[in-house]
């Protein structure tokens, strides 16, 4: 099986220091990633260099075979990418209902917002209330399900659990868990929270200072005391 | 009391193009967070375009319409020519050049047509007919009401119903977003240039005919009123600047009417300063629910 998402030697950064030095990684279809570190890692770095937030200085990023290294933010989301920022990125002055379209505007014709309503009842319920009425999990449903109207391939996640109530949090990751399974949505998943990204996960990559310093099968790195140690800190 | 009335008509229809003004301007600082203030020059280098038409083509209506596609064109290019390549850091930048801008078309203008007032004719009557016996309306009065009620309904339409409408708004709030959902961030800050543009366009012509003529500075007036008019209504709110647009257009035409048309100009002055000094947010501003 090919790659959904292939990323060759990704250097990348803010101004002319790099924060990412040199990074490599798959995701397979159907198939969720955790990219694990500590603050300053170069996590959210290396969504936002992904989605083409920051200028990339050297390497390849490939969706199927396609080349995105140089792609526009605003192509993205026709490749099937949908990204969803740290902080979750709601539209505060805008209304659910209004969030949730803009998300799938790009599609001809629009899709439908009921299979989102369904997944997120707690929506359907708040589909007038503006973005800065709803609570933080509100917030990061409303995040999640704009980012799926999109319909797209590969979701980009970032710190899902910001915030967020360890019973929201495991929400969350159980709604991953299940799209994956139903639809084959593929997630490159940056977390802090550990525990939870890795009981999701099928593969674990470990950033530090900007460089992959150990990836394995999530369960792996959950069962392996001394690699947990090593490079969690658990 | 027929004096009342008659003031308080004429104050409402000046209102109304105030408010188209306002709105204008409203536009872009909601787009951009820049307040135009090259918008009165603007309006009055498409007049004349739209009056040389008219007296080519011997047509109002064909100069009335180049007047709003003329706003569109230059809404357009002076958003991506010019303001795209202002550093939005401090607030000043943008003002420094939009007044240069300002400068630049008011002297071109004067240099094209020269700097003498112009007869502008207006499409309709301004006479006032008479309803129960007093005389309160003109056509051309009602020409504007309708003009402007149209304009408020068109963008009210596009903003809350359309798609594009939609895309705008989520651009000029969280533009980075709005990329990563697929919106063509820099396309709508064009289309919101060109948008405000035409509005102010079409104010512009509204006015100038009840004005002295076409003059490179006919508009400077009008921008000070409907600036005050937008600064009302808290320059985030198309509701608070038709509102707005009304309540300077009522202030003013008692003003001049009670007390004289020479304390007009200094009257909007001493609003402006007013509402700065007690209500800086405007009359309508809602609480701040933007934070991050």
């Amino acid at each position: 099986m090919s790659a959904l998402l292939e990323v060759e030697g990704l250097t990348a950064g803010y101004g002319a220091a790099p924060v990412l030095h040199d990074v490599s990684l798959t995701v397979q279809p159907g198939e969720i990633v955790a990219v694990l570190g500590a603050n300053g890692a170069g996590k959210s770095t290396l969504l936002r260099a992904l989605s083409g937030l920051l200028p990339i200085q050297k390497g390849r990023i490939s969706l199927e075979d396609r080349d995105l290294t140089k792609i526009k933010v605003e192509h993205l989301v026709r490749h099937g990418i949908a990204h969803v920022p740290e902080g979750r990125g709601v539209v505060t002055e805008l209304t659910v209902e209004e969030n949730l379209r803009l998300g799938g505007l790009w599609r001809k014709p629009q899709p439908s917002l009921e299979p989102i309503y369904e997944l997120f009842p707690r929506l359907a319920e708040r589909r007038t209330n503006e973005g800065h009425q709803l609570s933080g999990g509100e917030r990061q449903m409303l995040a999640i399900g704009r980012a799926l109207a999109a319909q797209p391939r590969l979701l980009l996640l970032d710190e899902p659990s910001l915030g967020l109530a360890p019973k929201v949090t495991a929400q969350i990751m159980a709604l991953l868990r299940d799209l994956r399974d139903r639809t084959g949505l593929a997630v490159l998943l940056v977390e802090q929270n550990v525990r939870s990204a890795l009981s999701v996960a099928d593969q674990g990559i470990v950033l530090s200072l900007g460089r992959i310093v150990t990836r394995h099968d999530a369960a792996t790195l959950v069962d392996d005391a001394e690699l947990r140690h090593a490079y969690l800190g658990f | 009391m027929d004096r009342f009335l008659f003031l308080t008509f004429d104050g409402l229809s000046r209102g109304a193009v105030y408010a188209a003004f306002a709105l204008a301007l409203v536009l872009i600082w909601r787009a951009a967070r820049i307040v135009n203030f090259a918008q009165g020059a603007m309006a009055v280098a498409t007049a004349y375009v739209a009056y040389s038409v008219a007296d080519a083509t011997g047509s109002y209506w064909i100069g009335f319409l180049v007047a709003v596609v003329a706003g569109l064109l230059l809404g357009a290019g002076v958003e991506r020519v010019v303001m795209r390549f202002v550093d939005h850091s401090s607030p000043l930048n943008g003002v420094v050049v939009a007044l240069g801008l300002v400068l630049i078309i008011q002297g071109v203008l004067g240099m094209i047509y020269g700097n003498e007032f112009r007869p502008a004719a207006a499409p309709f009557s301004r006479d006032a007919f008479e309803i129960g016996g007093v005389a309160l309306l003109s056509r051309y009065d009602l020409f504007v009401f309708g003009a402007v009620g149209a304009v408020v309904v068109l963008l009210t339409l596009l903003f809350t119903r359309t798609p594009t409408g939609l895309r705008m708004r989520a651009a000029a709030f969280a533009p980075d977003v709005s990329r990563l959902l697929g919106v063509p961030v820099g396309g709508m800050l064009t289309l919101g240039w060109a948008l405000a543009a035409a509005v102010g366009s079409l104010a512009g012509m509204l006015v100038i005919p009840t004005e002295l003529g076409l003059h490179p500075t006919a508009m400077d007036i009008v921008f000070i009123s409907a600036f005050t008019a937008a600064v009302l209504g808290g320059l985030d709110s198309p509701i608070g600047a038709v509102l707005g647009g009304l309540i300077v257009g009522l202030l003013l035409s008692y003003i001049s009417g009670y007390l004289g048309a020479t304390v007009a100009p200094m009257a909007v002055l001493a609003l402006l300063v007013v509402v700065l000094l007690s209500r800086p947010d405007g009359l309508f501003a809602r609480s701040k629910a933007r934070t991050a």
